[in-house]
Formats: C-alpha cells, structure tokens, sequence
C-alpha cells in the first residue's frame, strides 16, 4: 500500500503519557505514511484519544519521540503541530461557541489587511466556498456557532482541519453527531483526502466506518497498543476481540470469538 | 434551516399565573421588533440600552420640573461618566476574558497620585513636566497590570484573588508612601484635561470634531458595502443603510449642539472679558464650552477601544477565549498572553482615568479612586457584558457607565440621599441583568 523504504510521514515511538500514576499511553509505537488512513480502535479509556492528542499538542508527552518524515521534532503546543501540518478534528470539536463560522474556522490564523486588521471579508468569503463543498445546505455564516445544529457544528470543525492544507489529519470520532448522508459525506471527504496524498489518523467507536476506509487499523487497549494489522488480513470479529480483550489474533481461542456474538 | 422555533415557545408555559400571557406578549412583540430591525443589522442590546437611558432621562426631567435635560446638567453628566465610561471599556475584555479586575481603583488612586508627585514635587518647575507625569502614570498603570496579569496567567492564580490582592496592595503602598498628604495644584495645562468650561473644546473644535465623527459614520457605512460587495454578500436594505447613516449622524450633531449651547458660568465669562480686555455685551459673555476634554479622551479611547476588541487579533482571541477557553488553546492561541495583555491594556485605562480624576479635583489624594471598581463592573455588566464569559461590547460598556452616571445625578438633583442612591443602583444592576437573561432566554439565536 505504501512506498517501501520511504520514512513514514509520522512515526511515533514510545510514547508515553500518565495522568497521576495511571498510564493512560503507555510506550506505544505508530508509524503512518502519506495516502494512508490509520483506523485507532479501542474501547472507552484505552488511550486513543491521549496518544492523538500527543500528536497534536494538546498533551505532552512524559516520555518518547515523534519523527516527522524520518526527522525528531518537538510539539510542545498546538501551534507547534499546526507548523508541522498537523491538523485535528476533536471529539468535542473545540468550537468558540460565541463567534460565528468564519472566525471559528480561522481561529488562531486570521486573515488580516495589510495593516494588521482581521479581513473579515475575505475570511467570511473563504469559509462560504470550503462550506459550499463540505455541506452545501450551511447557510448560517453570520450566527454564532452555538446556534448551529450538530451536523452544521462538526462541518465548521472539519473545514478547519481540511482548509489549511493539512499533511497529517487526525479524526476523533469524526462523524458522531452527524446524520446518515452527512455520515456518507465525511467518507467521501476521507477518501478524497487521502488520495490527495494526506495521512489520516481515524479514530472511531464504530468497527464498521473503520473497516471500510482504513489501510491499517491500530488497536488499543489499557493504555498499550495490542498491535497493528493490515485491514486486508483481519476480519472484522479479530478486531473486536483484539479491543475488548485485548489479545492479538491467533491469541484468541475460537470459542472466545464465538462468545462475542453472545 | 436550523432550530429557531424551538427555544422561543417556552415562554407561555413556564411563566406561572396572570404575568404569563403578559411576558408572551411582550417577547413576541419584542422578538417582532427584532426581526425588523435584524435588516438594519443594528445590535439590539445595545439599542435597548439607549432606550432605557431615554426613559430615565425623560423621567428625572419630569420629577425633576424641567431641570434634567439641560445643557449644563447634559455636559456635567458627560464629563462625570467619562472616568468610570474610560476604565469600562478595558473590563469588557477582562470579564469576557471570563477575568476580573477588582484593583482598578487602587491602580487609579496609585498612578494618580504618583503623576501629582511628578508635577508637583519631582519636576517642579520642569517644562512639560505634566507630560512627563502622564507617561509615567501610564507606563506605571501598565507595568502594575502586567504584574497582575502575569501571576493570574501564568502563575494560574484565580484573577479574583490577585486583584483583591492588588486592591489592598496598591491603596496601602500609596497610604505608606503619601502619609495622608494631599498634592495640590496641578500643572494648569494638566487641570484641562479634567474638564471644566476652561478644559472643553469650545465652539469650533467641537463642531469639527462633529462633523469628523460624520464622515465616520458615512466613510464606515460606504466602505462595509462596497466590501460585502466585493465578496459577493447580501447588502442590507438601502433605507437602511440611509437610516442608519441620518440616524447616527444626528445624534453626534446633537450632542455636540447641546455641548455648545451650554455657555461658560457668568462669573467666569466676567473674568475673562476683563481678562482679555473684551468688551461685554448686558447680560454678559456668551461664551458656548463645547465638547469637555476628558469626554475627548472617553471618545477617542472608545473608538481605539471598539477596534482592538472587534478588528484585532486579540479581540478576537479575547472573545474566543472566552467562549471556549479549550478551544482557543487547540486552536493555537497564546492564551496566557492575551491574558496578561488585557490586564495591560486595563492598567494603562486605569492610568488614563487617573489623569482625569486627579486633573478633575486638581489634588493628588489617597482616597482617588476608592470604590471605582465597583462602578466600573457594573457600568461593563449593565452594558450588556456576561460573566459566563465571550458576551460584551465596548459602546455596551461606555453606554452602562452613562447609565449609572445619569442614575446618580439625577438622584442628586432630587436631593435623594447617598444610602438611597446606592440602594437604587444596587437594584438596577440586577434588575438589568436579570431582564437581560430573561429577555434573552426567549431569542432564538
């Protein structure tokens, strides 16, 4: 799937992250590469959430390096990860509930005239074409985004991550508040992202979003990585019962299995 | 598209007996008159604010039999609210910053009377020494709000308890350092700056400051069109726009006409026909005062004020903190040091308002300032600011500060005693805000 002997565009390498004695991340190591989506998997309070969260700047790590394309970098904040073309998508969207789309979209990278003033015009103009191709039924430009439904809310969040031309994109439950065709938009948006030559990290709860869009599906559980395996490989139920069990497959005794259909 | 009618038919339901269909009526008719004035795009809140200041200005005049809405109580009420309306406009950003600046008049009092010292003791006899004196203040007001706001951002101490702790600090530091002494007289170039008929504009400056703020009005509305123009974004109505325009410009011409027509006291005119060698007219010197100097300044430092907080980057990162401080630090935002740039910003209005109040009373004294900071919050929370932070405008601030001010002098007309007024605004700062979220619960956006 990927070019042998190129560095992985990302590669993270025993990270680790404890909250007060419990190891929330403990020495996991991932590697991801340009055009390739990463499924992270893993049941509540496994550690997806805080490994990603390294990767973008919102926690630091304790201890371990991250590699951006073969070369140690330092993400201290999420400024850091943006220069590096890291973009987020967070579960709870990080909107500014109190200022409109445009603002939201831009938030921390205003556009501004040549004196230094916000070029509200031009930033209102960029959001409306982005939102035209994201979710073409987003009409409200000039309310603050809490007046928004969910659907409208996660898009404002998703033209964030997709509009300053992120390398590296992670998605923590990407489509959780949206509707069915709103769902199939976001897969549509996945798969065209990716064949820009864009490094997805796709976090999801459900087994069957992660299935159908990555390459390679990484499972977590308790703080450590079970292990990473290529989607062509594995069916569906070894994934479950790498994320609720927590052993690799061939660990797993058929009837194990057969007690997750229970 | 979105849920819009969902939020506003609570309001028959929950409002228990007899007041119930009354609310409804009112929030319908109110959220009608939204409606229409949403194509003007004019903040309603704020338009609110200016009808409920017409109410009480109409109000005392009749109480009072005539004696409220003259030029001279008009010009005094302008010149009263300038110091609390200038310190007001940088609470905005803190308490939507979801901050508090509790310290503020003990900044003022610190940096006033350290400017008295300058002039009066240090630089005696120094030319300019009263420019010298104002820097200094102001560098030493933002200097003690970077202290603050350093502790408060980066050393994550609640901002509450640093500015309490400002609040003693600072006012002990200058009874430590005064003695209980009072500085007097300032530099007479510096007592202009308090206002007074002397310290205004006079007649023709302040027509030409009119018809700046004018072309203002008329520049900004033709420019916001021409630019959503460019982009291809729905122009609002051109009545509107016209409306807008007449409405904004008469009431600067307005106000400039009432600050012109008040004419200098008859025993200072007296003075300064003999002064001047100018023969007077029977029935004396009409000499009109015009705009007050420390209005000036409120006016300009509303404008800068307005422009930081709305066409900035700060601002912006002010708001959005305070909407989403989480946010705003994924969104890549040095929220520390907007933080500590606000208690900057803060320090230096303080400064500024010091130089108003001391230049004002012509003394340097301890007790400046004292309680300053109650009214400077209110003026901030009756003009539209919310505590749960990311809500608030700067005119909102200056307009509430106008508020109080008209509140307290109008009760001082009426020979209302200082317990009572304080128990008036004390009901009105709550009242106003409870309507505010009562009123607000019912609006779809």
């Amino acid at each position: 799937m990927t070019a042998a002997g190129a560095a992985p565009l990302v590669e993270m390498r025993d990270i680790q992250v404890s909250f007060g004695g419990v190891h929330a991340v403990d020495r996991v190591n991932l590697d991801l590469h340009a055009g390739e989506v990463m499924g992270v998997v893993g049941g509540n309070g496994a550690g997806k959430s805080t490994l990603m969260r390294v990767l973008s700047g919102a926690t630091p790590a304790d201890s371990g390096t991250i590699l951006i394309e073969g070369k140690p970098v330092s993400i201290a904040n999420p400024r850091d990860a943006k220069a590096f073309g890291i973009e987020t998508i967070y579960q709870t969207l990080a909107l500014a509930d109190n200022v409109d789309a445009a603002a939201n979209m831009f938030l921390g990278r205003e556009l501004v005239t040549r004196l230094g003033s916000l070029d509200d015009g031009a930033m209102e103009s960029a959001t409306r074409k982005v939102m035209n191709r994201l979710n073409p039924n987003f009409k409200n430009f000039k309310s603050p985004v809490k007046s928004l439904s969910g659907g409208q809310r996660q898009s404002v969040a998703i033209a964030r991550a997709v509009h300053f031309n992120a390398r590296i994109l992670i998605m923590d439950e990407p489509t959780a508040a949206l509707g069915p065709a709103e769902t199939a938009q976001v897969r549509d948006l996945i798969r065209q992202l990716k064949a820009e030559g864009i490094g997805i990290f796709l976090i999801s709860h459900d087994i069957h979003d992660v299935f159908d869009l990555s390459d390679r599906i990484s499972v977590m559980y308790h703080g450590r990585l079970v292990d990473t395996v290529e989607k062509s490989k594995i069916s569906a139920d070894e994934v479950l019962a790498m994320i609720i069990m927590g052993k690799k497959p061939g660990e797993a005794t058929s009837e194990e299995l057969a007690q997750l259909h229970v | 598209m979105t849920d819009a009618p969902a939020t506003r038919k609570v309001s028959g339901g929950r409002s228990p007996g007899a007041l119930g269909p009354l609310f409804s009526a009112l929030r319908s008719g109110l959220s009608r008159l939204r409606s229409l004035l949403s194509v003007t795009e004019v903040d309603t809140r704020l338009l609110g604010m200016a009808a409920a200041l017409g109410i009480i200005w109409i109000g005392f005049n009749i109480v009072s039999g005539g004696n409220y809405l003259t030029p001279r109580n008009l010009w005094n009420l302008s010149v009263q609210s300038s110091s609390i309306a200038i310190m007001a406009t940088g609470m905005v950003l803190i308490i939507v910053s979801r901050n508090i600046d509790l310290s503020v008049g003990s900044i003022l009092g610190f940096t006033g009377y350290t400017m008295a010292m300058v002039q009066v003791i240090w630089l005696q006899n120094v030319p300019y020494a009263w420019v010298i004196a104002i820097v200094v203040g102001v560098v030493l007001g933002g200097l003690i709000g970077a202290f603050q706001g350093f502790i408060i951002a980066y050393g994550k101490v609640p901002s509450f308890i640093v500015t309490l702790g400002g609040l003693l600090v600072w006012r002990g530091l200058l009874f430590e350092y005064d003695q209980g002494q009072t500085l007097a007289p300032m530099d007479p170039t510096f007592q202009l700056l308090g206002g007074g008929p002397t310290g205004s504009l006079g007649l023709w400056p302040s027509w030409i400051v009119g018809g700046v703020v004018c072309v203002g009005v008329v520049y900004t509305l033709i420019n916001s069109r021409r630019k959503r123009r460019r982009y291809g974004f729905p122009l609002r109505p051109r009545w509107a726009e016209v409306a807008v325009g007449v409405i904004g410009c008469a009431a600067a011409l307005g106000a400039i006409l009432i600050a012109t027509s008040y004419v200098w006291p008859p025993a200072l005119a007296h003075t300064y026909a003999l002064a001047n060698q100018i023969p007077e007219p029977p029935g004396g010197l009409q000499i009109p005062t015009g705009i007050a100097f420390p209005v000036l300044i409120m006016l300009v430092v509303g404008l800068v004020m307005t422009f930081i907080a709305t066409r900035r980057r700060f601002g912006r990162y002010v708001f959005a903190i305070g909407g989403n401080p989480d946010a705003a630090e994924l969104g890549g935002i040095n929220v520390r040091r907007t933080i500590v740039t606000t208690f900057v910003l803060m320090g230096i209005l303080s400064a500024i308002s010091a130089v108003i109040s001391t230049a004002r009373l012509n003394a340097g004294v301890t007790s400046l300032g004292v309680q300053n900071e109650l009214d400077v919050i209110a003026a901030a929370v009756i003009g539209g600011t919310s505590f749960s932070g990311g809500v608030g405008t700067v005119p909102g601030a200056i307009l509430g500060a106008v508020v109080m001010q008209s509140l307290r002098s109008g009760m001082l007309l009426l020979n209302v005693p200082s317990p009572v007024q304080d128990i008036v605004v004390g009901c009105v700062l709550v009242i106003a805000v409870g309507l505010d979220t009562f009123l607000r619960r019912g609006q779809s956006r």
